[in-house]
């Protein structure tokens, strides 16, 4: 438990070998919800990004006192308390946004990628390393976010970040910022990251040794025990 | 074991959890302190913003607040709205109940001798999206205008008579939510608003009571 990857290791892991939308599937709801145009998906990007960073560095520093059965109910109660802080915080100071992102917000609190950062760094590894980890988290979420509000804004609305890209004559694709569009936009976006990710793999299977696939198979072996190893 | 180590126990395993919890109600507590007057002047903002809309010919800058109280007693924030040459010609009455989600803040308009709504505005909502956050669409609010303002609002499925509004299936809660609430602050205000009203009409300029209350 003591080793786990390094800073830098779990910096660069979040924002594409490990991106929690494309590679962990996590926080699904804002990925549909807020990406029709690019300016709601940077708000909740930053804000998603803010309770991250918040409730990991809080959860290393503590991590010590953690009693194992009572851990879930700190970890929500610290996730709750940023989440509430960058709601007022958007409701003052950036208003119209808060209400193009409504009850989105409030909502980061269940989003799943914050409690399993929390629970697979955070609670075990310094403050360092967890703080890395949740900025790598916090740029690979934002990645994930801005390219499908960039597909969705450009083809549905023939702009980008409201700044117009398209010709006039450009007829915008109702259906991107309808949620199906979302969902088009996701899963083939899915589908590419997982087609690149596999032709990677297989060029790495012919250009390396087979000693090198034994370790890979080693590292992967390593994260389940890492999610495990609350049980013991 | 005793009672006292059995409390002991319990502190021994809970004290993160009772510590954390006392911080972070501190530091919400100072958050709300520190942004909450300017929360409310966003929303003030917001409701000026609103007021031409709700009351047709209103002038944003002759509106007049004034605050009154309401039949039971309680203090209540109304908009007196005024036309260009600064005659009343409406109120515009805020009003907050509870929807499906958390309360929903509405802006009702009226007529200065509160016969017809004259128009409904979704200030605050936090109702399920996709399907309660509906009350927010301008053909749901639309319906409100035009209404009779001394008998209460019913909403229905389908077929809307005349004192009825149509809900739409999946926001049904949300929907007769509003009508709930709209039906709730007219009746509280009514009175005051007419004795207002009169008083107006006779001559007297509310602006010089409102600020005497003050």
């Amino acid at each position: 438990m003591a080793n786990g990857p390094t800073a830098s290791e779990r910096f660069l892991n979040g924002i594409l070998p490990e991106n929690p939308v494309y590679r962990q599937l996590l926080g699904m709801c804002p990925v549909l919800a807020v990406t029709a145009a690019m300016l709601p998906a940077l708000t909740m990007a930053a804000a998603t990004a803010f309770v991250l960073i918040s409730a990991n560095g809080i959860i290393s520093l503590i991590r010590g006192q953690l009693r194992p059965h009572l851990r879930i109910l700190v970890f929500t109660l610290t996730i709750a308390t940023f989440v509430t802080i960058a709601d007022r915080f958007l409701a003052a100071y950036l208003y119209e946004m808060s209400k193009v992102l409504g009850p989105y917000v409030p909502l980061i609190i269940v989003n799943c990628l914050i409690i399993s950062r929390c629970e697979i760094c955070a609670s075990k590894q310094s403050v360092r390393v967890a703080v890395a980890d949740a900025v790598g988290m916090s740029l690979g979420f934002t990645l994930a976010l801005t390219s499908i509000a960039t597909v969705r804004e450009i083809l549905g609305s023939g702009s980008w970040l409201g700044i117009r890209v398209l010709p006039e004559a450009w007829p915008n694709w109702g259906i991107m910022v309808l949620p199906p569009g979302a969902f088009l936009v996701l899963g083939l976006l899915l589908a590419a990251v997982e087609w690149w990710g596999q032709w990677r793999a297989q060029r790495m299977d012919y250009a390396v040794a087979p000693a090198m696939r034994g370790q890979q198979a080693q590292a992967t072996g390593e994260g389940m025990e890492e999610a495990n190893s609350w049980k013991a | 074991m005793t009672r006292k180590t059995k409390i002991l126990g319990y502190l021994q395993q809970a004290w993160l959890v009772l510590v954390l919890a006392c911080a972070y109600g501190g530091a919400l507590a100072g958050v709300q302190i520190s942004l909450s007057p300017r929360i409310a002047e966003n929303r003030r903002q917001e409701t000026y913003r609103i007021i031409p809309q709700l009351v047709p010919g209103a002038e944003q800058e002759q509106t007049v607040e004034l605050l009154i109280s309401d039949r039971h007693g309680n203090p209540a924030r109304v908009y007196q709205t005024r036309d260009a040459e600064g005659q009343p010609n409406g109120w515009v009455v805020p009003a907050k109940g509870p929807g499906f989600a958390d309360d929903i803040g509405l802006l009702i308009g009226l007529d200065p001798p509160l016969n017809k709504i004259t128009g409904m505005y979704v200030l605050d909502q936090r109702e399920t999206p996709g399907l309660g956050d509906y009350i927010r669409d301008a053909d749901f609010q639309r319906q409100f205008r035009g209404k009779a303002a001394d008998t209460p609002i019913e909403a229905v499925k389908a077929d809307p008579g005349e004192q009825q509004i149509t809900v739409l299936s999946g926001a049904t809660v949300s929907s007769s939510s509003v009508c709930e609430i709209v039906n709730t602050a007219l009746a509280n205000v009514r009175e005051p608003l007419l004795q207002e009203w009169a008083r107006a009409s006779a001559g007297a300029d509310p602006r010089d009571e409102a600020e005497a209350a003050w």
